[in-house]
């Protein structure tokens, strides 16, 4: 009795935080609370740089949290334990063992005799429905089939916790499916050797289809935002009016959040170098301007939707509607994506005037575009050094953050013919016409 | 072929202070070498059993087989080295600051320069016994090799990939079971790659280092390359050919029985997630895997094997990476006070060695015959560009050409070069041509293979589409070259063209100098110098010629292979 009362994980106040020396921490997670029972399969939700997959990590024991509490049944967590297992977004496959010598790697690890091994490498291989393959090489193998080597690695160590980082994600929209399906089945059948089940993802559906409670993470601090039971019993039915209803709800919650977090800042310090900005192509950009303008959506789209018919996952989509909406050409509202007057009016105008547009639409929303503009005018020979402004931006963010802020700043910078970039010297200049007409 | 980056060439780093003391520490160590030997030199006490080298063509495959046995001898210390060297580079980031610089000079370092050093160092440790001098030998070798396979591996096991570490942190294996199941396997390609390369360079050496005259101390060891030796003294032309014959064989059955089968094999534990077409398997490897014999010969050690590299050997190991632990100031301080102190010695007793017994004039001297030894090296290399480019693109466009020139580029490359140079001097001697002009080919001789085959490599490696493209737009002529072949092949060019020059560098110490019979013809040159120094026992001279040429190499690889590879794998790559 007692051991079921015991939960398997339980984190208090987690924080991770990265040292920088001249500015504040950089904080990815901050003041997660997580508890996991026996017997419930739960997802962490959230957009990429949410410090989902890092806490996945904490709770493996592969990383040590800056602070807080983890216990593994009812123990402080010093390193792997015992008793978990991960697959991993990449596979993580081996590639010189073959599929047998690559599930059998955790179990050599821990000193289990070779008749053993080879048993229980057998099982495994033929719960996961890869009997047949054991003396294939992994290159051999379709991305499905290699995770299912990953699936198979890691229940024939009999863990009491399968880790699952974003397992799917790599796996093209069919594949992905049955492998979700065959693991579901697997579990309402009680034939995994497993208690409990976390899994990290980004696909709303994915997370509502698999999981019994989700935990919806905000970006920059990670933070767990909310927190949600899904009350439907397997086999879930993604058409089910009530699942379509709950999806529709958490993108309502993840588009709620992520505006908020994007603008305080920018309000904060007007400089634009406290404002990360996502390297959205612009042909990206006017595509789904475009798609939104034309029938069947004529300005208005929901955007589980408007994902599954441009076949985006929640990630790709989101820092579009958000660029879009920053940019003034698109508003996010409870899920749903409008289009402006001021995007309509782009999808309207010739190759020269979208730039036109763009570069003023650019240069009143995005002050970081302005102030490199600045700094090449005063300069006598026009040319910034890019390394000038990445220092900047990595006083207010992680270098990640900056390097995707600044390549994004050049990308729309060269479309709308607002300045010059010379790859090979890393610096801005002016394009040669305003040259001239600085000159005269 | 696969193109591996020259390992002088990885990394974008410019010289820094590490390098400093670096230089300063392994010319201390070359000090304390001689310091060891001091005596030995001017004393004739070794008197080896110095077996004499019968010139009749019978002894040659006994000659061989012991030149052979040598040549795997430093191999396995070569790869003791890596192991050791590179994994505690990779593990200990404190160590990595010292052995990586440290490293980056050792294989800048002229190695036949070090036979002075070492030659005495190890016959003074096993007085009058041949140990020493099969040691000296083997040691040559050993430094031949060891180098860029222990930066190969460096490089692997920095480059390792992050998942893969965590499944292995994740599912416990221990650090012993992790570098036979991790560390090993992902290292391999360029392991053996650079094992391969460094053993076709290690013939040359084999060859130079059985027969050694330093000051009044001289050894010949039974081998090809002593075999040789005499017969230059007796002006043997027949011998010198039956020795080129026998060297022929030997590396035919290196090059067919090791060389192909391991590289082919290595390709296994290429780190891609595709598979790719793979070349026609090797006959050897073929036969090693499709043989039954063979196969249960296999399986058995490699179950053994296996069995010991899965033994637990647990030490206390770290799985939980604590990304917020600071590196202790305390230790750092402590660690970079040890090595300044090293490095401060090591400057102290080089400045006494050298104050004692050197002029500024001598510094002077061997910088202006280093100058006359990089022009010729530079020469060379444009010689051999101009030569092999047009010929290596042809090739290399022409898969049928491709497949034959490829293999017989590399079997060149491994063939001692200094084995051809007795029909040279022959011609030079006959002709009374001038040495200073006319010894020079001689280096080129083993080098420009290396430029032959990277060339070859690079234009098979030319994408089909961007050669439709260019077809389709009509450039030719001049165009073509500048605008797409060049360009195209250029990190290739660059890896080969480097090869060639260090190759060259090497070559220069016996290339400058020849002899047949009573003549001996000398160019002006560093080369030269060193040899001459070895020759005559004058440890400073020898001392300074190597770190003079070590500094031009230096030089050399920091100021333009490396920018212009960085450059080049820069802007030709897409992406």
């Amino acid at each position: 009795m007692d051991q079921n009362n015991q939960p398997l994980v339980s984190i208090r106040n987690c924080r991770q935080a990265y040292h920088k020396e001249a500015s504040a921490d950089l904080v990815v997670l901050d003041d997660v609370d997580l508890t996991l029972h026996e017997g419930e399969i739960v997802a962490l939700l959230g957009r990429s740089g949410s410090g989902k997959s890092t806490l996945l990590r904490i709770v493996s024991g592969l990383l040590k949290p800056t602070s807080g509490e983890v216990k593994w049944r009812g123990k402080d967590l010093k390193g792997p334990a015992e008793g978990v297992a991960m697959v991993f977004q990449s596979f993580a496959l081996f590639p010189w063992l073959t599929v047998q010598e690559n599930v059998e790697l955790g179990l050599e690890a821990i000193g289990v005799k070779k008749d053993e091994r080879e048993e229980r490498s057998e099982d495994a291989i033929d719960l996961i429905g890869l009997g047949g393959y054991d003396t294939a090489y992994p290159k051999e193998l379709s991305g499905g089939m290699r995770q299912r080597v990953g699936l198979a690695r890691a229940l024939v160590v009999h863990p009491d916790l399968l880790l699952m980082d974003e397992p799917f994600s790599a796996l093209d929209v069919l594949t992905a499916e049955t492998l979700r399906t065959d693991l579901i089945d697997l579990w309402m059948e009680k034939k995994l050797p497993l208690k409990s089940i976390l899994i990290v993802t980004h696909n709303i559906e994915e997370a509502v289809l698999m999981a019994d409670r989700i935990l919806v993470f905000s970006s920059n601090p990670g933070r767990v935002a909310h927190e949600l039971k899904v009350p439907f019993p397997h086999p879930r039915n993604r058409f089910d009016p009530a699942f379509r209803q709950m999806v529709d709800d958490i993108y309502g919650i993840m588009t709620r959040r992520a505006p908020a977090a994007m603008q305080a800042p920018a309000a904060a310090a007007p400089t634009g170098f406290a404002m990360p900005l996502h390297p959205v192509s612009t042909n990206l950009m006017a595509g789904l301007m475009e798609t939104l303008y034309g029938p069947p959506y004529h300005g208005r789209a929901d955007l589980p939707a408007l994902a599954a018919a441009l076949q985006f996952e929640v990630d790709e989509l989101l820092p579009l509607g958000e660029t879009l909406q920053m940019l003034g050409f698109a508003r996010l509202e409870e899920g749903d994506l409008f289009l402006t007057d001021m995007g309509r009016k782009f999808v309207d105008a010739e190759t020269e005037d979208r730039k036109e547009i763009f570069g003023a639409k650019l240069r009143a929303n995005v002050p970081l575009v302005n102030a490199i503009r600045s700094v090449i005018d005063q300069r006598s020979n026009h040319r910034a050094p890019a390394l000038r402004f990445r220092d900047e931006l990595e006083d207010h963010m992680s270098p990640e953050y900056a390097e995707e802020t600044l390549r994004a700043v050049i990308a729309w910078g060269r479309y709308a013919e607002i300045f010059e970039y010379d790859e090979e010297a890393q610096q801005f200049s002016l394009e040669e016409e305003d040259e001239e007409e600085e000159k005269n | 072929m696969s193109n591996y980056t020259p390992t002088a060439l990885a990394g974008r780093r410019l010289p820094n202070r590490w390098d400093g003391a670096a230089l300063l520490l392994v010319v201390g160590l070359l000090l304390a070498l001689v310091g060891v030997g001091r005596g030995t030199i001017a004393t004739p006490l070794t008197v080896l059993q110095n077996q004499p080298i019968h010139l009749n063509p019978s002894w040659l495959p006994y000659y061989a087989l012991r030149s052979t046995a040598r040549m795997f001898l430093a191999l396995l210390f070569s790869l003791l080295f890596t192991f050791t060297y590179a994994t505690l580079a990779a593990k200990s980031r404190r160590a990595a600051m010292v052995l990586i610089p440290i490293l980056d000079i050792l294989q800048s370092v002229p190695i036949l320069g070090f036979l002075t050093f070492t030659t005495v160092f190890f016959l003074r440790l096993f007085p009058g016994q041949v140990m020493g001098a099969e040691l000296a030998s083997v040691f040559v070798i050993f430094t031949s090799q060891a180098w860029n396979m222990a930066f190969s591996f460096y490089q692997s096991l920095t480059t390792l990939p992050e998942d893969l570490q965590e499944a292995a942190r994740c599912f416990r294996l221990s650090p012993w079971q992790k570098f036979w199941r991790l560390d090993v396997p992902f290292a391999m390609p360029g392991l053996v790659w650079n094992t391969m390369l460094s053993m076709s360079g290690g013939w040359f050496f084999v060859v130079a280092s059985e027969a050694v005259t330093v000051g009044n101390t001289n050894f010949t060891l039974p081998g090809i390359g002593s075999y040789v030796a005499t017969a230059l003294a007796q002006e043997n032309l027949p011998a010198i050919f039956y020795a080129i014959c026998t060297m022929l064989v030997v590396i035919f059955l290196y090059d067919q029985l090791l060389f192909r089968p391991l590289v082919a094999w290595s390709g296994k534990f290429r780190f891609e997630t595709t598979a790719t077409l793979s070349g026609p398997e090797p006959w050897m490897l073929k036969l090693l895997r499709r043989t039954a014999l063979f196969r249960e010969i296999g399986d058995i050690l490699s179950e053994r094997l296996r069995a010991l590299t899965r033994l637990r050997l647990a030490l206390p190991a770290r799985y939980q990476v604590n990304e917020n632990a600071e590196p202790s100031r305390m230790a750092d301080g402590l660690w970079f006070a040890i090595i300044a102190l090293a490095a401060a010695f090591a400057a102290w007793k080089i400045y006494l060695f050298i104050s004692a017994t050197l002029h500024w004039r001598d510094l002077t001297q061997a910088v202006l015959m280093g100058i006359f030894t990089m022009t010729r090296v530079v020469v060379l290399m444009v010689v051999a560009a101009l030569i092999w480019v047009p010929i290596g693109v042809w090739i290399g466009l022409r898969p049928k050409a491709t497949r034959i020139a490829q293999p017989l580029a590399q079997f060149l490359a491994a063939f001692p070069a200094n084995l051809l140079f007795p029909p040279v001097v022959l011609l030079i001697v006959h002709f009374h041509l001038n040495p200073d002009i006319w010894l020079t080919p001689l280096m080129l001789i083993g080098t420009q293979w290396y430029v032959l085959f990277n060339v070859v490599a690079g234009a098979a490696a030319f994408p089909g589409d961007m050669k439709e493209a260019v077809a389709n737009f009509q450039i030719k002529g001049f165009l073509w070259w500048r605008k797409v072949m060049i360009p195209g092949i250029l990190p290739y060019l660059v890896t080969g063209a480097i090869t060639a020059s260090g190759n060259a560098w090497n070559t220069s110490i016996v290339a400058e100098v020849a002899s047949w019979g009573n003549n001996t013809l000398t160019a002006h040159g560093l080369g030269a110098y060193i040899a001459q120094a070895t020759a005559t026992g004058n440890t400073p001279r020898v001392v300074l010629g190597v770190v003079v040429m070590s500094g031009i190499v230096i030089i050399f690889n920091r100021l333009l292979w490396r920018p212009l590879y960085a450059y080049a794998t820069r802007r030709t790559t897409l992406g």
